[in-house]
């Protein structure tokens, strides 16, 4: 369960050009389910996923994140309850690594390495050993049908060949929540609706998916357990289809 | 595996590949390196194996040499001042020696002639140093032929060939009997080229050494510890490290800068923002780095003292000698004797890895600070 409190995010605070991207927003994304945050652009949909996903901090309310295996970064049973706002920046790293898998807009692969070493990557520092790693590596490029590019350079593929490789690598370190900003923005509609029959594997796997987008194909997803639409920085409206 | 360890591995098997991946940069990075590291290596080990050669030199030197000044100029000193020496109080023994040079036309070459007192050495025969041997193509039973004093040549037969443990103090050296060579120079009879002093306590050779001027006031003492500091000075430990020290700031400040310039690219500094992004700490992206300048400065500082050592102990130096030793042109080839002062080459290991790793840190640090979803809006 991720539950956001009041949540405020504000840029250049004090200054002239004071920008609140995200006011008191608050909603709750249950465990195993769909989420998409929908909104304008602008509307501070990916602000909000960076406060969720320990990249940010926010500058008031609160995020408290349970059931994510995240406890025992911090001594306590796996699914505690850990408020995630007043953390260390360490532990965010800590909590990031190992709870939350990020697909990127712009998917940011590592050019001139080979499509195999970018899955291994968020890996390195956790200590797992090389081989099993690369075994792992191989497996997920296995599941996304693009193991006959694992040691092709990322700069050489297609569009749709690079999101996979970016969501195998959101999926290396095996977490429970996956974050997807804009998945679609850079895919047709043939490769937008694969991208969802992925989703609909995370789903069945148990994980929990949270979804910035504005691509009908995925907001009108019969797959999604919760739309929240976003407007300047607050919420319209939190439904369940 | 211990996963800290493993978490060194893997983050060191991504910096060979990063560095892997920019070879053009990072090969010529290591090349200017190497290079750099060679010269100074080359440096410390000729400077060393000078001093050593030296030292060695003068531990076999007499304590005290006496030669004999006519106008300002060295010149042959009568033997009979022997006499007057060894009757001053402390002097336990004075030895004639006879020495001098010899200019080999064939070879181009130096030799030191020395008159020796050895006793098996034949008439007409010599004993030379390995140098001499190697100039001249030499070996036992051959012959030398060596002009004496009117141009006509004397065939000296070659009975032994120095071992040495220092190849400098043997390398040019003939020995032959005395009157071979008092012949073979018309060496004024009763003088010596100098007289060698030794006394019984070594306190009191510069009393000894003042007396001596007293009674021959045309002689000139020279003190063994008087050479010694003549050679500390040439070869002085300090500031030869002074010079590796100041040489290699300097280089090192010419590799940073040059590496400053060229700079953290844009895409190096994106990348730091993704593995920022996808969970990386700044202490991981740092620690990515170090095993970057690590390898770099590592590889150039064995290849470079590796290279250095081959430059100086088997090709004799051959870049430098002539500039380090102005007399070496008319010198026999010799080879050094290898000798490594470890406790130079820690410290030319800690100046050269040391600055280029934090070369190539501190830029990666600043770009790492950044926060992690910067990335998120590339
Ligand atoms: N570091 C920052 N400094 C100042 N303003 C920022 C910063 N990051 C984001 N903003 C602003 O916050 C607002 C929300 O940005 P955000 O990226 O969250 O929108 P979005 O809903 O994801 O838009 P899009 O659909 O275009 O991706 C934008 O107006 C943006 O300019
Ligand atoms: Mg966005």
């Amino acid at each position: 369960m991720i539950e956001v409190i009041e949540v405020s995010k504000s840029f250049n605070v004090g200054k002239v050009n004071q920008f609140d991207a995200v006011s008191r927003v608050s909603c709750r994304i249950a465990p195993g389910e769909l989420t998409i945050l929908k909104g304008p652009s602008g509307s501070g949909k990916t602000t909000l996923m960076t406060l969720i996903g320990c990249m940010a901090r926010p500058s008031s309310g609160r995020i408290v994140l349970s059931g994510i295996g995240a406890g025992s970064l911090f001594g306590q049973q796996p699914d505690a309850e850990i408020e995630i706002t007043s953390l260390p920046e360490r532990f965010l790293t800590g909590i990031r690594r190992s709870a939350f898998g990020f697909i990127f807009q712009q998917f940011n692969l590592v050019r001139g390495i080979s499509v195999l070493e970018n899955v291994m990557l968020p890996a390195y520092p956790t200590g797992v050993n090389h081989k099993v790693l690369r075994e792992r590596a191989l497996t997920l490029l296995e599941t996304f049908n693009i193991a006959r590019h694992a040691s092709s350079q990322v700069g050489l593929l297609s569009g749709g060949e690079m999101q996979r490789v970016a969501i195998a690598r959101a999926l290396i370190n095996d977490p429970s929540v996956i974050i997807a900003d804009e998945p679609t923005a850079h895919l047709d509609s043939r490769l937008s609706r694969e991208f969802m029959a992925l989703i609909e594997g995370f789903k069945s796997a148990g994980k929990t998916v949270l979804i910035a987008s504005h691509d009908p194909i995925v907001f009108d997803s019969p797959l999604a357990d919760q739309v929240i639409e976003m407007r300047d920085g607050a919420l319209i409206d939190g439904s369940r289809p | 595996m211990n996963r800290s360890l493993q978490r060194h591995l893997n983050i060191l098997d991504f910096a060979l590949s990063s560095l892997w991946r920019r070879k053009g940069k990072n090969l010529a990075l290591l090349a200017v390196y190497t290079l750099i590291i060679f010269i100074i290596a080359s440096i410390v080990f000729f400077t060393q194996a000078l001093k050593r050669e030296a030292d060695l030199v003068l531990q076999d030197a007499p304590d005290l040499v006496v030669q004999r000044m006519v106008a300002g100029r060295h010149d042959p000193i009568p033997v009979s001042y022997g006499t007057g020496i060894a009757a001053i109080r402390g002097v336990s023994e004075v030895t004639p020696r006879f020495w001098g040079y010899y200019y080999d036309p064939v070879t181009g070459a130096n030799f030191t002639l020395v008159a020796s007192d050895d006793q098996e050495l034949k008439p007409e025969a010599i004993s030379i140093g390995s140098g001499v041997a190697r100039t001249s193509r030499i070996s036992i039973g051959d012959f030398l032929p060596l002009k004496d004093i009117k141009g006509s040549p004397v065939l000296f037969s070659v009975q032994k060939i120095f071992p040495s443990s220092s190849e400098l103090v043997a390398a040019d050296l003939i020995q032959l009997r005395q009157e071979d060579f008092q012949r073979l120079f018309d060496f004024p009879a009763g003088r010596a080229t100098d007289l060698a002093v030794s006394a019984g306590n070594p306190a009191e050779l510069e009393t000894i050494a003042a007396k001596i001027v007293h009674d021959f006031p045309d002689t000139r003492p020279i003190l063994k510890s008087e050479m010694i500091r003549t050679y500390d000075s040439v070869f002085d430990w300090r500031s030869g490290m002074v010079l590796v020290v100041l040489a290699v700031a300097v280089l090192s400040f010419i590799i940073f800068a040059w590496d400053k310039a060229t700079g953290l690219s844009a895409e190096e500094k994106k990348e730091i923002g993704i593995l920022k992004s996808i969970g990386w700490e700044t202490t991981d992206v740092l620690l990515l780095k170090s095993w970057e300048g690590i390898v770099i400065s590592l590889s150039a500082f064995l290849f470079g003292v590796s290279l250095g050592y081959l430059h100086v102990f088997f090709f004799s130096a051959s870049l430098f000698e002539h500039a380090l030793k102005g007399w070496s042109v008319l010198y026999p080839e010799f080879k050094l004797t290898p000798v490594i002062d470890p406790y130079l080459i820690c410290l030319l290991f800690l100046l050269s890895v040391g600055p280029y790793v934090a070369a190539t840190v501190v830029p990666s640090w600043l770009a790492a600070t950044v926060d992690p979803d910067a990335a998120m809006r590339s």
